[in-house]
């Protein structure tokens, strides 16, 4: 009987570039910056790296197919890359690739990198028109926005959630990335916003506005991954270790089958029950310290609070605007601006989250420090709420 | 007995004002002024004579089985392909058997009651026929046929079993009278003046043609009691009734007031009209004016009191949404270079290979239904989407095109390109079972809520303008 990945495997270092409209770097210079700092973290050679994961995942607007874009930027030693693509979950899958190698015993060290340089398209938002020959014959004409536009739709109707109320809610959820991002160097937007402009911002997909909505932005990051044991010989203190690394993929029932109501993330819930079991988290509520989830709009942050079992089902919106998840609520959310100030360079995102977890536990986070955090969950959400991949991973201390 | 069996229309939704073509036009072309009053009929951006035609003959088999029809004709001269069968994506539409017979009509304002006679023709020697006509016709900016012309279709079902029109006679005449053509290299028509038209063309050619009718009938003008002739002239049908002997009473409307002239389609949609309230007995004599003229003679049967109701073109009419911007209908016709932004440029090329393995999911809307367990969904797929059955090869096609649907959630994209926006989509449900993410068409902002009910119509999806403008097709939800 398997008993999953608690405590397998170690971070040794992690790098991120600066997210934002990186006019001046191609992927390429974006990768190398997140490596450089990763690889020095790590305080290993670039030789003794055995595996790579390398993810991007819409590798048509910047680097192209396969593990040789990551191979020949880092003139990696030959070693196995292997390109992964999982939408908005990909840098969590890279990530969950190296832990894997890493837990079997296959290597000593494996390298995840995602990068996504989304700036040089010509026009705001994600690039659209994928999908394949058929989805294009009858899929509707939607975008990111106005899927998840439908979750608040869907949202209010199951609970019946007033518009004004929901309108605040996801405001707040904006409004306290914002406040978090302001703190964060390495964030595309470093500004707070009041909640006025966030309320009165022109609508993209109704009922979300501009600041309900993340940016579009370059970024990577990148992870090397170990075992605890080397990791303690090679002398590092403060050993942040992988508790849970799991993922739910739709199976098509939301999307075909009238069981589903659309307010919530089928996957989500079935996607971090499985965490806290690998985990042996009992009680999330009180033994998650943060959280960095997937708030590509504020609304599927709302909602997710919910289906990781945080939020009372239908009374997340409550608890955020009780300031649950503010800095300096109960279990801060996004502690270091989300998606909501980062963008979503969708290879990098998830590596992102962990590299502020990890940053956290080894209290190096800055103006953004949290008082002795022990256990973190990252959680990635690809695809629309009807039909999408949710990845969680929980990082904590190697000694809690 | 051949007859036709059932009739059925189309008329989009948004109704252009005249006024407001006038307003727009009238420092150019003041002679409009006269015209500047009611609506004419004005296509989505989203229609063309195919998606008409599919709407007007869904209104027409009103639950007779598609499977039935044996033979297919589709008249137009707005086909939206010069050459790939557009009766043939009607037909798929429908969903009829493939052992059909299917057949184009164009070239002529007549094509519409040519296909008439073709189908009454086919009709009598093999099986149930459908007639389709449909039209939408481009003018130019500031021209008479701007404000004359609409947007419609019609269709007639022929067939020998419970007739509710029979024939009683036809006859054709043709010659090449040249009032009008659009050549291969226009978009619009080009018109010769209009009193040589009245008084070499129809005063000349059309009541010998109506006499030489009668006469083969045994009937006389006085035996007519409703007269169908498109004009754009509005005094010609009933100069042409007077001099048939044809009494004025009997010359019907032809629906310039909120529908405008629909072209080679126009014979039928004031036939579809005219059937809605025909009592058994009357005599109805069909013309249409094109290179020559085509008559056909019907009478009414007790049978007519029986056939199902449906909208037919009262029905669509009461539908309308009155459009009072000019510039929309620029632009929804290609009138317009309207700055698209870059997310228009996504390549709309289509797999030839999809399209013909998927024809009955894409242009048929057919599902799947689960044997095992009984769930319909869609699309149909190998493995039940039932999270407690996921049988495999269990399901049988399962149409829904004709199926009631309602919404589950929804948008209004601001962001996605649509050449009418915000673009409105949205999950929707249908209670039988199944459901899919839906673009919405022919709404606004106080029709779509949840639970709002929908009804699916067979719209353009996209327009792959690279490659010489094919048209991608599928069904979208619009309010019942």
């Amino acid at each position: 009987m398997a008993k999953g990945i608690k405590d397998k495997v170690a971070i040794l270092g992690m790098g991120c570039s600066k997210f934002g409209e990186r006019w001046d770097s191609g992927a390429e210079e974006l990768m190398l910056e997140a490596f450089k700092e990763c690889i020095a973290d790590a305080g290993i050679d670039m030789k003794q790296l055995q595996a790579a994961w390398f993810s991007t995942a819409i590798d048509e607007v910047h680097v192209g197919k396969s593990g040789i874009p990551l191979s020949t930027t880092l003139r990696l030693p030959n070693i196995p890359v292997t390109h992964v693509e999982n939408m908005c979950a990909s840098g969590t899958e890279a990530f969950r690739g190296a832990c894997y190698a890493v837990a079997s015993g296959a290597v000593d060290f494996a390298l995840a990198l995602g990068v996504e340089k989304l700036k040089d398209t010509g026009y705001g938002g994600l690039p659209g028109g994928r999908g394949g020959p058929l989805q294009a014959l009858w899929s509707a004409n939607g975008t990111a926005p106005g899927n998840f536009a439908q979750l608040a739709t869907a949202y209010q109707t199951a609970h019946g959630v007033s518009d004004e109320d929901l309108k605040r809610a996801i405001g707040h959820v904006s409004w306290k990335s914002h406040q978090n991002g302001a703190k964060n160097p390495k964030a595309h937007l470093q500004k707070a916003v009041d909640m006025e402009t966030i309320l009165k911002a022109p609508m993209i997909a109704s009922p979300l506005g501009l600041f309900d909505c993340c940016g579009v932005s370059d970024g990577a990051a990148a992870a090397i991954v170990t075992t605890p044991e080397i990791a303690k010989a090679l002398g590092k203190n403060n050993i942040v270790s992988v508790k849970a690394l799991q993922l739910s993929v739709s199976n098509g029932s939301e999307s075909g089958h009238n069981s589903w109501d659309g307010s919530y993330f089928h996957t989500t819930r079935i996607a971090s029950k499985k965490a806290y079991e690998e985990a042996g988290i009992k009680d999330p509520r009180k033994e998650v310290s943060m959280f960095e989830v997937h708030d590509c709009f504020s609304v599927t942050e709302l909602v997710t609070m919910e289906d990781l079992h945080i939020s009372e089902t239908g009374k997340g919106w409550k608890d955020v605007l009780d300031g649950f998840y503010d800095a300096d609520g109960k279990i801060p959310c996004q502690i270091d601006g989300g998606l909501k100030c980062f963008g979503h360079p969708i290879g990098a995102s998830g590596l992102r989250m962990l590299y502020e977890m990890y940053l956290q536990f080894q209290g190096r986070a800055g103006a953004r420090q949290l008082k002795d955090p022990r256990i973190g969950m990252t959680h990635n959400l690809g695809g629309a709420p009807r039909e999408n991949v949710s990845s969680i991973s929980i990082v904590g201390r190697y000694d809690s | 007995m051949v007859g036709i069996t059932g009739y059925g229309a189309y008329v989009p939704r948004l109704r252009l004002s005249r006024q407001a073509v006038y307003d727009a036009n009238k420092w150019f072309a003041p002679g409009l002024r006269g015209q500047a009053k009611g609506e004419r009929a004005m296509a989505n951006w989203d229609e063309d004579s195919i998606t008409m035609g599919v709407e007007a003959a869904r209104d027409c088999l009103n639950g007779t089985d598609p499977k039935s029809l044996r033979n297919l004709f589709f008249a137009s001269t707005t086909l939206p392909f010069k050459d790939r069968q557009n009766a043939g994506v009607i037909a798929t539409a429908l969903t009829v058997e493939e052992g059909l017979m299917a057949s184009d009509v164009a070239g002529s304002q007549k094509a519409g009651t040519s296909a008439l006679i073709s189908g009454l023709t086919a009709a009598k020697a093999g099986g149930p026929t459908m007639v389709v006509a449909a039209e939408k016709r481009s003018t130019r900016v500031a021209s008479a046929n701007e404000m004359q012309f609409g947007d419609a279709a019609a269709a007639m079902l022929c067939g020998t079993d419970k007739v509710i029109a029979k024939l009683v006679g036809h006859r054709s005449v043709s010659m090449d009278f040249v009032d009008h053509f659009r050549g291969e290299e226009s978009d619009f028509d080009y018109t010769w003046e209009e009193r040589w038209i009245r008084d070499e063309g129809y005063a000349k050619i059309v009541p010998p043609a109506i006499k030489a009718a009668l006469a083969a009938a045994n009937l006389k003008g006085a035996d007519i009691n409703h007269f169908i002739m498109p004009a754009l002239m509005a005094a010609i049908p009933k100069q042409m009734a007077k001099m048939s002997g044809v009494a004025e009473a009997a010359v019907r409307d032809n629906l310039g007031a909120n529908l405008g002239d629909s072209g080679a389609a126009h014979a039928l949609v004031v036939l579809a009209h005219t059937l809605e309230s025909a009592k058994a007995g009357e005599r109805i004599m069909v013309l249409a004016f094109g290179q020559g003229l085509d008559v056909v003679i019907l009478e009414v049967t007790d049978e007519i009191t029986k056939l199902s109701k449906r909208r037919g073109v009262s029905g669509w009419l009461a539908r309308g949404k009155v459009e009072t911007n000019y510039m929309k209908f620029l632009a929804f016709n290609d009138m317009l270079p309207i700055d698209k932004g870059m997310r228009a440029e996504f390549d709309k090329k289509t797999a030839q290979s999809v399209l013909w393995r998927k024809r009955d999911m894409i242009y048929g809307l057919v599902g799947g239904k689960c044997r095992v367990c009984g769930t319909a969904q869609f699309p149909k797929s190998q493995v039940c989407v039932n999270p407690n059955c996921h049988a495999i090869d269990s399901q049988d096609p399962y149409p829904m095109a004709g199926l009631e649907a309602a919404v589950m959630s929804f948008t209004a994209d601001s962001l996605t390109y649509s050449p009418d926006p915000p673009a409105y989509y949205g999950m929707i449900t249908f209670p039988e079972g199944g459901r899919f993410m839906a673009d919405f068409t022919d709404s606004d902002k106080e029709q779509v809520k949840v639970g709002a009910k929908m009804r699916m119509t067979f719209r353009i999806r996209d327009n792959d303008q690279m490659r010489g403008g094919f048209k991608r097709y599928f069904w979208k939800a619009a309010p019942a």
